[in-house]
């Protein structure tokens, strides 16, 4: 390869980019794919890897974008969300970066998408066998608040000692009467590996059991790869008496009406006024466009929200 | 610089870079699928009896990170050809491997002896790539695990029969274990670990 790999695929060059074929060089995707293919025979299990130093910060997704990097090919579709929203300044830049990196196609539609990276959500809409999810994960280790040392957190996963993270539940039932961790709520895939679902509320826990899609989990700061394969085991943690239990609202979607998504609360004034609207924008305007009205989507107020940005240049990030 | 060297090697992948992508997305496919049969294109022309579909997965995974098993008595061809394309170390001692090449799935190493991880870092493990005839879904070997619905059922043709027994005893002490692709002359199927056989 030595000779070859000097020869930049069309596509980039054609940008007039200097890099190569999705930002990272050939031994680097080797490296991150050699991860990936371990992380997939041993679910729940974090592979360190050499992650490298990227265009951006650490906490901006540096791990999930080092994975995409690795696996996005010219005839993927790319989705990024941030908090649900694919809208968002995180979800904008790495979108961007990827089109121009690596030419790829976007998508802010769930369905159409191949390759979905997101930092604290799985969207609502049911993922399909031909979809891999990404997520950029910021603290890989689900022992770490209860013990700091490396050397020991790997020991107690090599002896599935895992005693201390039930403890820990516990020590919220006892405080609060129920399960505080609304989370990065710990799960056991496969029976065998306590993992950390990276800050997705516990909401979309059951969302990875079981799952048809492929779920992969960088942390670029932290240096792991870990990965839940397609129909998967993954069990969030709790007790008999304490089952585990997902958030639910009292009220709807304001927008579209929705009683079964996750919902951000957004205050609207500062004399009370608030309302509650999906966390994933393609599942909300999806729904309105099929005809589902909340109780506030006609107020012109809040157009912002439901997307129907203004048109001139420069506009906000929402 | 000996240049007759190099023109006797044969060509390795067209596009390194696109190549190398589609080719790790298709081992990406079928090992967290196992059981699944998924073809290679646009191949690599290797030299005999190298296969392409073996050759493109070295090609697209292996480097000078990762050393890799050849049988001792294998035609010098093929080493050279491994070591210009990937740049990767040989070894015989199955026990330093990352990758391993098995020419003929009817004539196995002793698959024990690749490396199986440890309990702390079970990922420093080998895999193993084995030729043979032919892989057909639907039929043969029950397969469940990560990865797969309910069950799946593989055939593979032109593999020990003792295989099966060996591969079972590997998944038994998960999570350690090598992980295996098996390779028809343009097919692929994968075995992590967490398969479970019933013969």
């Amino acid at each position: 390869m030595i000779a070859q790999e000097n020869a930049a695929p069309v596509s980039t060059a054609a940008t007039g980019e200097e890099y190569n074929f999705a930002y990272l060089d050939e031994q680097t995707k080797r490296m991150v794919r050699r991860a990936v293919l371990k992380a997939v025979a041993i679910p729940g299990y974090q592979v360190p890897f050499a992650g490298r130093e990227m265009p951006m910060p650490y906490g901006w997704g540096t791990g999930g974008i080092q994975l995409s990097a690795s696996i996005l090919g010219p005839d993927d579709v790319f989705k990024v969300i941030d908090q649900g929203a694919d809208d968002t300044t995180n979800a904008v830049s790495i979108r961007k970066f990827f089109e121009r990196v690596a030419d790829v196609e976007t998508t802010e539609r769930t369905s159409e998408a191949t390759v979905i990276q997101t930092r604290h959500r799985i969207p609502e809409e049911p993922l399909t066998e031909e979809q891999i999810m990404v997520y950029q994960v910021p603290i890989p280790e689900p022992l770490r608040w209860m013990e700091a040392r490396e050397t020991e957190t790997r020991k107690m996963h090599a002896l599935e000692e895992y005693g201390v993270m039930h403890v820990k539940l516990y020590e919220d039932i006892a405080r609060h009467g129920r399960i505080a961790t609304n989370y990065m709520y710990p799960v056991m895939v496969n029976g065998r590996y306590v993992m950390s679902p990276s800050p997705i509320p516990k909401f979309d826990n059951p969302k990875l059991d079981r799952s048809p899609a492929l779920h992969l989990l960088g942390a670029g700061r932290e240096k792991r790869i870990y990965a839940v394969p397609p129909y998967t085991d993954v069990k969030s943690l709790d007790f008999e008496d304490h089952p585990f239990e997902v958030e639910t609202w009292d009220e709807c979607c304001g927008l579209c009406g929705s009683e079964t998504s996750y919902l951000d609360e957004v205050i609207l004034d500062d004399a009370g006024g608030r309302m509650f609207v999906c966390s994933d924008t393609d599942y909300c305007s999806r729904r309105r466009e099929s005809g589902h009205l909340g109780p506030m989507a006609a107020r012109e107020d809040l157009d912002e929200l439901k997307g129907d940005r203004p048109a001139q240049e420069g506009g906000h990030n929402g | 610089m000996p240049e007759f060297a190099y023109e006797n090697i044969s060509p390795g992948l067209q596009h390194p870079v696109l190549d190398s992508q589609r080719i790790f997305r298709a081992v990406l496919l079928t090992m967290s699928r196992p059981g699944t049969v998924t073809v290679l294109g646009n191949w690599p022309a290797p030299p005999s009896p190298l296969k392409p579909a073996a050759a493109s997965v070295c090609l697209a995974l292996a480097d000078l990170d990762t050393p890799l098993w050849l049988e001792s008595t294998i035609h010098s061809d093929i080493q050279t050809y491994l070591r210009f394309h990937c740049g990767c170390p040989l070894t015989q001692k199955q026990e330093d491997a990352s990758f391993a090449v098995v020419m003929d799935g009817n004539d196995l190493p002793d698959l024990k002896k690749f490396e199986a991880g440890t309990e702390e870092y079970p990922d420093r493990s080998a895999t193993v790539i084995i030729q043979v005839r032919e892989l057909n879904v639907g039929r043969g070997v029950t397969l469940t695990g990560p990865g797969i619905k309910d069950s799946t059922k593989l055939t593979v043709d032109g593999l020990d029969s003792g295989f099966w027994h060996e591969f079972k005893k590997n998944s038994e002490r998960f999570p350690l274990g090598y992980d295996v692709i098996l390779a028809s002359d343009t097919e692929i199927a994968s075995l992590p670990r967490t398969v479970r056989v019933e013969v």
